[in-house]
């Protein structure tokens, strides 16, 4: 039991000493505003973090999940804003699109055999360029245009008491851990990030497992997308989301995620979210100047990678 | 001398060795022996300087020696060569032999005097290829030959070698047998670890058996026979490991004009019989494992057919394959056959998991009750079926790739060296096992490089050479000269 929920059971406990010390430094911490807007946050970044994370299992990578963000969140505020389209077309479209960038995506790396990195960082770049070029440049926004009041109350309100990203987030994972932990696919996933050629032998469509990963991990962005582009209620297209893809690695790889492959939970996901999230949300309310933010959560996860390796190699190997 | 006293070695649950004394002379060759498991890799990990004794003491010429890392085992003039070779198949064949001990000039590696002084130590080797070949370029005997020739430029006085001929050809054994003999008159003394008896006999000049961690007794050069040494590694004696039968003569698979990408040139008809087993013997490098692969789907093959029970299928992926019955236990088991960092049960289901799912969902009671069967009716050694395959040894590694496919119900199953580095013991298990499955119907079609195997086994003996199916023998028709003849005759 400790052994195998070792990591979740450490990251739990470190959130819980984390909490302890800024809510006695700073009794807002668990006040219900800040929770609100935290568990907010924790919505926003979980979603996506699965997705990327599932890709890791794969023991491959999505960089462009950021600028995925911007080119959606312009293709939003186009449809809603200046087209006027009905909200079921435009969030029809914009998840259509991100279905699309996955499969683009598991298209280029199994078939042509390129490496996810390159993929996705070309992805990057190409998904960031074109949100530019399409809003030319312009901020694009949902000021107080109408037509979409609905949607709009729904990402940006409660759903049972929770902001509605939090609430979807524990819908994505409550599926995802079927998937990942109970279903054939996920086993073959696991497999697969392991050892890609001896699941070949074992007669699992390998390029199909990979696919679906990638495609998964686009549609996550692209929910995350929508929500995200109302959180911001404006969408500045050189910067919106810009390094949100490394928070999810991040978020993953503290989680459990091997970035060899095959391994990693969804509790361990979701509380590696959850830990990048309340140190920022410490950095604010502690008052470490923001501008050390990045560093505060490099420094922590780079601890957290390091006494893993010291407790893993300490552990002896599984006979 | 080189002589280890006493040594201990405890792993989590396992006592692998248990107060072992062992010894080697200069100019001598010592044959050690044991099942898988029996000690041996932990005793060479601690000689190599890979792993430290918990109790007992190493000493060469009389004096300790601490052996903490492989610089010590170097210094101490140790020499390993590992059953996995460890060259860098991406720099040139000088560059390995005085990897990290290149000649300089101005700091920059000497290319020229790194040629000549490689040239000087493999040419009493008498290997065919030049120090400036690419490690890549070479067949796995040359390989070894390297990394010999990289252990006379330390001047070791020890060499070690784990299971060299395992992946050999016989003429490359052939090859091999002579530099040990000739390391043996330059004084080195070899420690000579194989499964391969006769090999034992021929080079030894002691032989020192392991069984179970323990000192299982030594031979004397004049008392080395096969039965001596099966006896002293197992501790009870082996009898005939092999049963024959009759066969039917239904065909179950038969290709016709199947070409492989690797040999495009030669079109492979075969024919395979149902509850036959049918040898495919060759050097190395004759387009078997290729063929196989075809066969399976890992590869597409070029262009022909394969039909099964006089249906034409439509092969060219794993799954296509196995949907088929057609099922392969590949040649690396540990890269190819399994997932090492998987439990037991993991892979044993693996192939199987969508037969027994519902909803998509794993059928978690079915996958352990197969589990469990599979390790009882394969009796395979696992202190669970919830450990990882990486810590069983070769032989129930094997039993684990077979317990994949026995669950799925197999019309074809292909081995491909399907006893390569497996202990005598496992080794008979396996062999009941494919005549077993053979009386039941299977057909069984057995890559493998060991001649006394495919002799053995064999209902008819397919020998390929250079891409080409050479020629099919009848069981009587099949002798060690006859196949050689066609493995290696442009005829």
């Amino acid at each position: 039991m400790l052994r195998k929920y070792g990591r979740e059971l450490a990251l739990v406990i470190l959130l819980v000493v984390l909490s302890v010390i800024v809510e006695w430094k700073n009794p807002n911490f668990l006040g219900t505003a800040n929770l609100l807007n935290l568990s907010r946050l924790i919505g926003l970044y979980g979603i996506f973090s699965m997705g990327v994370a599932l890709v890791i299992i794969t023991s491959g990578i999505d960089l462009s999940v950021g600028s995925v963000f911007a080119l959606l969140g312009v293709l939003l505020s186009i449809g809603l804003v200046d087209k006027h389209w009905p909200v079921p077309i435009a969030v029809g479209f914009v998840l259509v699109v991100a279905l699309a960038l996955g499969l683009l995506h598991s298209m280029l790396i199994n078939r042509l055999k390129l490496q996810p990195f390159i993929v996705t960082l070309c992805g990057l770049l190409i998904y960031r360029g074109l949100a530019q070029y399409i809003a030319k440049d312009e901020t694009k926004g949902f000021g107080d245009s109408h037509g979409f009041e609905g949607l709009k109350n729904f990402a940006t309100g409660q759903l049972l008491g929770m902001p509605t990203p939090f609430f979807i987030m524990l819908v994505v994972a409550a599926i995802l851990w079927v998937v990942l932990h109970r279903s054939v696919y996920g086993r073959h996933l696991f497999a697969v990030g392991r050892n890609e050629e001896a699941s070949r032998f074992s007669g699992i469509d390998t390029k199909r497992v990979i696919g679906i990963a990638y495609i998964a991990c686009a549609f996550l962005a692209g929910i995350s997308a929508i929500l995200l582009a109302f959180y911001t209620n404006s969408v500045q297209p050189s910067s919106h989301g810009s390094s949100y893809e490394l928070y999810g690695i991040a978020a993953a790889v503290l989680g459990g995620c091997s970035l060899r492959g095959g391994e990693g939970s969804v509790i361990g996901i979701l509380l590696g979210t959850i830990l990048l999230q309340v140190l920022q949300n410490l950095v604010n309310l502690l008052g470490i100047p923001s501008s050390l933010n990045f560093a505060v959560v490099g420094i922590v996860i780079l601890v957290g990678v390091i006494v893993d390796r010291i407790l893993s190699s300490s552990r002896p190997a599984r006979a | 001398m080189l002589e280890a006293r006493q040594l201990v070695k405890q792993y989590p649950g396992v006592l692998a060795l248990d107060h072992v004394d062992f010894s080697v002379n200069p100019g001598e060759v010592v044959g050690l022996i044991g099942e898988n498991g029996a000690g041996k890799s932990s005793l060479i990990k601690i000689l190599a300087g890979l792993s430290a004794a918990d109790e007992g003491e190493v000493f060469i010429d009389g004096n300790l020696v601490l052996l903490h890392g492989v610089a010590d085992s170097v210094r101490a003039g140790i020499a390993v060569i590992h059953q996995e070779l460890s060259n860098l198949t991406n720099i040139d064949v000088a560059g390995n032999i005085f990897l990290g001990r290149e000649p300089r000039k101005f700091g920059l590696i000497d290319q020229t005097a790194l040629r000549r002084r490689a040239a000087e130590i493999l040419s009493p080797l008498g290997v065919k290829f030049s120090p400036d070949t690419l490690v890549s370029q070479l067949s796995i005997a040359e390989q070894q030959l390297v990394e010999i020739a990289k252990a006379l430029s330390l001047d070791s006085r020890f060499l070690i070698m784990d299971e060299p001929t395992s992946s050999l050809t016989l003429s490359e054994t052939e090859t091999l047998m002579r530099i040990v003999q000739d390391l043996r008159r330059r004084g080195v003394g070899v420690v000579y670890v194989s499964h391969r008896l006769d090999e034992v006999i021929e080079l030894a000049d002691r032989v020192i058996a392991m069984r179970d961690g323990k000192n299982a007794g030594s031979l004397s050069a004049n008392e080395i026979t096969t039965e001596a040494m099966i006896r002293l590694m197992v501790g009870r004696d082996v009898t005939n490991h092999y049963v024959v039968r009759e066969q039917s003569d239904a065909d179950r698979l038969v290709l016709t004009e199947l070409r492989t990408a690797r040999f495009p040139e030669h079109a492979i008809n075969l024919n395979v019989r149902r509850g036959e087993i049918l040898g495919v013997a060759g050097l190395v490098g004759a387009g078997r494992t290729e063929l196989v692969r075809a066969i399976f789907g890992v590869d597409k093959a070029v262009s022909g057919t394969v039909s099964l029970d006089g249906l034409e299928v439509q092969l060219g992926s794993p799954k296509a394959a196995i949907d088929n019955g057609i099922l392969l236990a590949p040649e690396d088991r540990r890269t190819q056959g399994l997932i090492t960092s998987m439990p037991v049960r993991e892979n044993v289901s693996l192939p199987s998991l969508d037969l027994s799912s519902r909803f998509g969902l794993v059928n978690l009671t079915e996958e352990n009750r197969a589990a469990k069967a599979m390790k009882d009716a394969l009796n395979i050694k696992t202190p669970s079926i919830e450990s990882w395959v990486s810590g069983l040894s070769g032989g129930n590694q094997q039993k684990v790739v077979l317990g994949k496919w026995l669950n799925m119900n197999p019309k074809v199953l292909i081995l491909d060296e399907p006893t390569r580095g497996i202990d005598v013991g496992a080794r008979s298990e396996i062999y009941m096992l494919m005549r077993k499955l053979a009386n039941d119907g299977v057909s069984i079609i057995m890559v493998s490089s060991d001649m006394e195997e495919i002799l053995a086994l064999s209902d008819r003996v397919a020998v390929m050479r250079e891409g080409r199916l050479a020629a099919v023998l009848p069981r009587e028709a099949a002798s060690q000269e006859e196949i050689m003849r066609f493995a290696v005759m442009n005829a």
